[in-house]
């Protein structure tokens, strides 16, 4: 079988952080519309989540390259 | 690349070079300034100019050059620092200021129309700015708390003792090793993944639109994608470069007041 197993490692690193920025911004989105008046300070925490998670899918996506 | 579209266009595959080609710039001078370090130079002497000329002839109602410059740094102060840090973290405006300033206009020059280089996309910025970061925090912890900061980090407060048995290695290698590794990563990858999607749309689009090839309804569905993708990446240069700066705020307000 030919193929590359960087490939697999960096499609499985998408696992996590797709199912963790889900359920973050599933949870903002259910903050915002309980209080729509913290919908700023929701906003901008969400942001920050999504960077902090999303830094360990693109960890995976490129150390399969340059590994 | 020129190759490649050449050859694509008199009747051959369409294959991407391998990725490390799309970032390797040889150096052509002394000191090695290669195209990277010439649109880094080019980067900071817009951002900089940006600043000087607003801030040249200074006026209490602003001008409009001076009122963008104006919100830039309102901006970095109101939402980031007085937010995160509080009314002592005040002499950190100007570093972050600077930080954000330089990582958002050497992120933009990814969409650029006749750059499309991220310049952060090479290791060496981030790993350096990641350090900057680092270095503030860490000096700042030991100033604030003396030795004891070392105790602060690896014994937070208010949990039962047999939890530090697995909380203190935990603790101090998330301080002292990933944080400014993570933080240098999480630029790097952004913008390494940006320009890699960047371009594949657009050599795809090249490429399938060439008049022999087949599968031109490719290269209009790639064609209609990419104006998204400069916007996806305008977006995620843009919260890359506040995203780093709050985390240096973040971790500049943990080690000055460690209690929360």
């Amino acid at each position: 079988m030919e193929g590359s197993l960087n490939a697999i490692g960096y499609g499985l690193a998408a696992v996590g952080p797709g199912i963790g920025i889900g359920i973050m911004i599933g949870k903002a989105v259910e903050a915002m519309a309980r209080q729509p008046e913290a919908a700023g300070i929701v906003r901008a925490n969400m942001f920050i989540g999504i960077a902090v998670i999303e830094a360990l899918a693109l960890l995976g996506f490129v150390l399969a390259f340059a590994l | 690349m020129t190759a490649l579209l050449a050859a694509v266009e008199y009747g051959g595959d369409f294959a991407l070079p391998p990725v490390g080609e799309l970032f390797n710039f040889p150096a052509f001078g002394p000191l090695a300034i290669s195209r990277v370090v010439i649109l880094v130079l080019i980067a900071t002497a817009a951002a900089g100019l940006l600043f000087v000329v607003a801030f040249s002839n200074a006026k209490v109602v602003p001008g409009k050059l001076q009122l963008v410059a104006e919100t830039i740094v309102e901006f970095i102060r109101e939402q980031i620092v007085l937010q995160i840090i509080g009314p002592d973290g005040l002499k950190f405006v100007p570093l972050l200021v600077t930080m954000f300033m330089f990582i958002w206009f050497n992120n933009l020059l990814e969409i650029t129309p006749l750059v499309n280089f991220p310049t952060t996309s090479r290791m060496a910025l981030p790993a350096f700015l990641a350090l900057l970061s680092y270095v503030t925090f860490v000096f700042l912890g030991f100033r604030h708390n003396g030795m004891g900061y070392l105790k602060e980090v690896a014994f937070p407060p208010g949990v039962p003792w047999p939890i530090y048995i697995l909380l203190t290695p935990i603790e101090l290698v998330s301080t002292f090793v990933l944080r400014p590794f993570t933080l240098a990563v999480r630029l790097f990858a952004n913008m390494v993944a940006g320009h890699i999607l960047l371009t594949v749309v657009f050599l795809a689009t090249h490429a399938f639109l060439a008049p022999k090839f087949p599968g031109a309804i490719v290269g209009v569905m790639t064609l209609a994608v990419s104006p998204l993708a400069v916007g996806f990446e305008l977006f995620i240069a843009s919260l890359q470069a506040y995203i780093f700066v709050i985390l240096t705020a973040v971790y500049i307000s943990g080690a000055m007041h460690p209690e929360h």
